[in-house]
């Protein structure tokens, strides 16, 4: 296997980055960079194999920064032609960049049914729950009341989680993190990538202008999310808290937060978090948990492995091919009924 | 004299079968054929009633034969609904076969009719009206192979084919090697019953003296040497991919949403994966169009299929293609319209919307195709164009287009023209030192002799880059909203589409280069109005006739030739859309429209009296 070389810096363009200062999508940015040299060195693939594709809104400016193939594209339609690029070629990485608005609003469609058909996509998703480059819109996963300049009197919508959504419209691979964790966006978005099938990565990023402090109240500082957040770790134990006091335990149908050692609860009684089982029941619970009922999931929500689109379709040709070796289009148009004039 | 036969039963009587066996027969036999298949909207309505009635017209000649014909001469009614449906297509004097088995009391009262009156009631008194036994003859034929009742009665179309074939004096050898091929090998019983049936009904003809109406003989094959085979449309526009894909190297993908009537382009290439081709059924009509870009910026020749309210939907993507100079062929098999419209009729009441249905200038290629088996030319012609250009290009066709048959003189694909796409290395460009910036990173947008965009492939090495839809810089491809800039990447968008007219053969006129009226077609109709031009030339009028088929630039030739006529006619199937665009790129004063907003095929007939009139008035 040859061994692929690459630093951060080797995937950035030089051109200058435009996201308002203290924006999360620098976290994000430099989080990917940090990811894709590890990413080309485990899926064995250059730099020129790597397509980043994106669509409309901030998250989506993302592709004029990196030093890869990339195509900015239109609003919502990023996921579609991430299909048709990853249909055609296999070989590449093929990622998405795309927001809350671009993904699950006008492009709702194209990202459920790219979960559905699990074409192997590396989706990242960055959700600050509003509409920052139309400056300061609700968007389909800003929270219930939510004020903005199209909702002056509060939202009347309940939003998207897009994990779950991801999770229902069978994803294989689901993560979130969140933009300050540098290491974990790193982590999941190396697994995504190496991934066969759809993964997609929710981001929780801050939208410093339009929607400040959005996640604040589980994700603003390391003792926050420590308390507010679980990180999903594959085969562990579902423990959070500054010493791991805190767990999830099944009650009756229903995800409950105990302490270990009161009311009777013990380690045992926690729940061991299994990414790899086919079932999405507790991943859809894992996934809809909100603060402050719950701490926040973020990590591998879910890592299944099932056939994904693009080998499917390899796989046919390859076996149509093994029925009718060689065959040229002059073997199609002179087959069949046909008579000569002479 | 040609003759045009029309085939009207039940969906279940197989009168496709019989219409394409008699056609291909006749094809056979050396005449030219032109057919025209016209199913029920119903997918399965109940049987004897009207909307159940499914038809097939061949029009059939000692020459070529380019449209699929006006009234028929011959009438074929498997049973009273098929007469009363399709009554309508009939010439007033037509010879109309009954199956006099299925014309009872009974099944002419469900109809409504009296069965005393039913021919007066129908206007049909000046036909000539032949009360064959259709049923019992089946019966009587099959008899010795013991079949039950319903597998004998399948062969009912098999007697039809026979009489119709015999009243030609055509010979059944065509369709008996068709079955024998068809069933030989899985039921020798049934292969040979369909074949007893078939001389039956010859026998029966020929016994009677049945003769069709205007007789005659193809002397010499009126086609020129080669293989050919039967084609229609949809499965000709995919075959000119698939050829040009071969041909360019590029493998095939299409993305598409099922619609009617293009739906059989997806199809026929979701059939060919032996041939490497790869189709995505997508959700939604904007999906298809993505998922082709998405192919197409990953090296492939990407398609996508539709109709009219699907090129509605596809417009803000189609926007993207021209804009980030994106190698598609977007195929419009156009329908009635607006909105949902007459998904099963025909009409040509797209190309507005071609032309013009996207936001900002937004140039591009609009190629239309005039025949079936001119589709495949057509496709492969519009995939050269995307491919060696690097432009979307829309290609019209239309139902009538797509449904219509009509032989087709296969080609191989050696012998097509060469499609060569601008595919680069950084080694091929290493010497071009406008083609990287100040960094040594490629520049996306710098262009080759033909003012097409260097396709450098995801997977080519130093090469990376980005493509999107905001307007840039020139060649650097730098987002950029000035002034300057967008003047020049507005005026490079023009120019690269105005340049493509090079690429198309200039316009024949045929029947004079200069005169008092020169009448333009282009698409389905182009066959009838040429017919209709033609035969007012063989009667002295002063008219000339040309097919158009490159809108967008206008074909070579086009404002030339308009100039040395008096007046111009345009025939077409919508409002006037092309002679309105016409005159907005000609400075010609008197440029008229015989337009038809009726969604059905022009007579020649009726074609014929338009021109007449449109000479006379001034």
């Amino acid at each position: 296997m040859a061994k692929r070389e690459y630093t951060p810096n080797d995937f950035r363009n030089g051109n200058a980055v435009k996201w308002c200062a203290g924006c999360g999508d620098h976290a994000i940015f430099n989080s990917v960079l940090k990811a894709l040299p590890e990413v080309a060195e485990r899926l064995d693939i250059p730099r020129e194999q790597f397509a980043f594709i994106s669509g409309i809104g901030c998250s989506s400016r993302f592709v004029y920064y990196m030093n890869t193939y990339g195509f900015h594209t239109i609003h919502g339609r990023a996921a579609a032609i991430a299909t048709g690029l990853k249909t055609a070629r296999p070989d590449l990485s093929v990622w998405v960049c795309s927001g809350d608005g671009d993904s699950l609003a006008i492009g709702g469609n194209h990202f459920i049914h790219a979960c559905r058909r699990n074409i192997d996509l590396n989706l990242l998703l960055f959700n600050n729950e509003i509409y920052g480059l139309t400056k300061g819109q609700y968007s389909p996963t800003s929270k219930l009341g939510k004020v903005t300049k199209t909702s002056p009197f509060g939202t009347i919508e309940e939003p998207f989680s897009p994990a779950v959504l991801a999770i229902g419209a069978k994803a294989s691979f689901v993560a979130r993190t969140i933009d300050m964790e540098l290491e974990l966006t790193k982590d999941v978005l190396v697994a995504g990538a190496c991934h066969k099938g759809m993964a997609v990565t929710e981001a929780l990023v801050n939208c410093v202008i339009f929607n400040h402090k959005t996640h604040a109240d589980y994700a603003e500082s390391k003792a926050i999310r420590e308390e507010r957040t679980i990180r999903l770790v594959h085969d562990e134990k579902m423990l959070f808290g500054a010493n791991k006091e805190k767990g999830l335990v099944l009650d009756g149908l229903h995800l409950k937060v105990v302490t270990v050692g009161e009311d009777g609860y013990t380690i045992d009684d926690v729940l061991t978090h299994d990414a790899h089982t086919e079932d999405t029941a507790l991943h859809t619970m894992l996934a809809s948990m909100r603060y402050p009922e719950y701490p926040v999931a973020v990590g591998i929500i879910r890592d299944v492995e099932r056939p994904t689109y693009d080998s499917e379709v390899t796989r046919q040709i390859d076996e149509q091919q093994q029925r009718e070796p060689n065959k040229c289009s002059d073997d199609l148009f002179f087959g069949g009924e046909t008579w000569e004039v002479k | 004299m040609s003759v045009v036969i029309r085939f009207s039963g039940d969906s279940g009587d197989g009168m496709q079968l019989v219409g394409n066996l008699f056609s291909e027969s006749a094809a056979f036999a050396g005449y030219g054929v032109f057919t025209f298949p016209d199913y029920p909207a119903e997918v399965r309505a109940p049987q004897g009633t009207v909307a159940g009635v499914s038809g097939f017209q061949v029009h059939f000649d000692s020459q070529i034969v380019a449209h699929e014909g006006d009234k028929c001469s011959v009438f074929v009614a498997m049973n009273p609904a098929a007469l009363v449906a399709h009554r309508k297509y009939a010439a007033a004097t037509a010879m109309v076969l009954l199956d006099s088995d299925n014309f009872t009391k009974e099944s002419v009262a469900k109809l409504g009719y009296d069965i005393e009156t039913i021919v007066a009631e129908l206007n049909m008194t000046e036909c000539n009206i032949v009360e064959a036994p259709i049923t019992q003859m089946t019966l009587d034929a099959v008899a010795e192979f013991g079949l039950d009742r319903k597998s004998a009665l399948k062969c009912r179309n098999m007697v039809v084919l026979g009489i119709t074939l015999g009243m030609y004096d055509i010979s059944t050898e065509y369709a008996e090697k068709f079955l024998i091929k068809k069933f030989g090998a899985k039921s020798e019983l049934v292969c040979n019953a369909n074949i007893a049936a078939l001389h039956a009904g010859e026998n029966y003809a020929k016994n009677t003296h049945l003769v069709g109406e205007n007789q005659m003989k193809a002397e010499k094959n009126v086609l020129s040497k080669g293989v050919y085979r039967s084609i229609n449309g949809n499965q000709a526009v995919a075959w000119g991919f698939i050829a040009a894909a071969e041909r360019s190297g590029r493998p095939l993908f299409c993305g598409s949403y099922p619609i009617t009537p293009a739906t059989g382009i997806l199809e026929e290439l979701a059939k060919h994966k032996a041939l490497g081709v790869k189709t995505v059924q997508a959700e939604d009509e904007i999906a298809g169009i993505c998922t082709a870009i998405g192919a197409s910026f990953g090296g492939s020749l990407a398609v996508t299929t539709t109709s009219g309210p699907g090129l509605a939907l596809k417009s803000e993507a189609l926007g993207l293609a021209v804009m980030a100079q994106i190698p598609l062929v977007v195929v419009d098999v156009q329908r009635g319209g607006p909105s949902t419209g007459l998904p099963t009729k025909s009409e040509q009441a797209d190309l507005l919307q071609a032309m013009y249905g996207r936001n900002g200038d937004s140039p591009l290629v609009v190629l239309t195709a005039h025949s079936p088996a001119d589709c495949f030319d057509k496709a492969f012609m519009a995939a050269k164009i995307a491919l060696e250009r690097m432009m979307p290009v829309v290609l019209l066709t239309d139902g009538n287009l797509a449904n219509g048959t009509e032989p087709w003189r296969v080609k191989r694909v050696s012998d097509m023209p060469t499609i060569t796409p601008p595919i680069v290395s950084r080694e091929e460009l290493a010497a071009k030192a406008e083609c990287f910036n100040e960094r040594g990173l490629f520049n996306p947008y710098s262009t080759n002799e033909n003012s097409a965009r260097y396709w450098a492939i995801p997977g080519a090495e130093g090469l990376e880059h980005r493509l999107g839809g905001l307007e840039k810089q020139p060649t650097t491809g730098v987002i950029s909203y000035s002034p300057a800039d967008h003047a020049a990447m507005g005026a490079l968008r023009a120019e690269r589409v105005a340049r493509v007219a090079e690429m198309v053969p200039q316009i024949s006129v045929e029947g004079g280069d200069s005169g008092e009226l020169l009448v333009l077609a282009w698409g389905s109709n182009a066959g009838k109005v040429r017919e209709a031009v033609m035969q007012l030339v063989a009667e002295g009028v002063d008219v000339a006739y040309v097919t158009i088929d490159l809108v967008n630039p206008l074909q070579s030739g086009v404002k030339e030739s308009v100039a040395r006529f008096n007046r111009v006619l345009v025939c077409e199937s919508n409002s006037g859309q092309f002679a309105s665009y016409l005159r907005s790129v000609t400075a010609h004063g008197n440029i008229r429209s015989m337009a038809s907003m009726e969604a059905k095929p022009f007579e020649v007939e009726h074609l014929k009296k338009a021109i007449l009139s449109n000479l006379n008035m001034n």
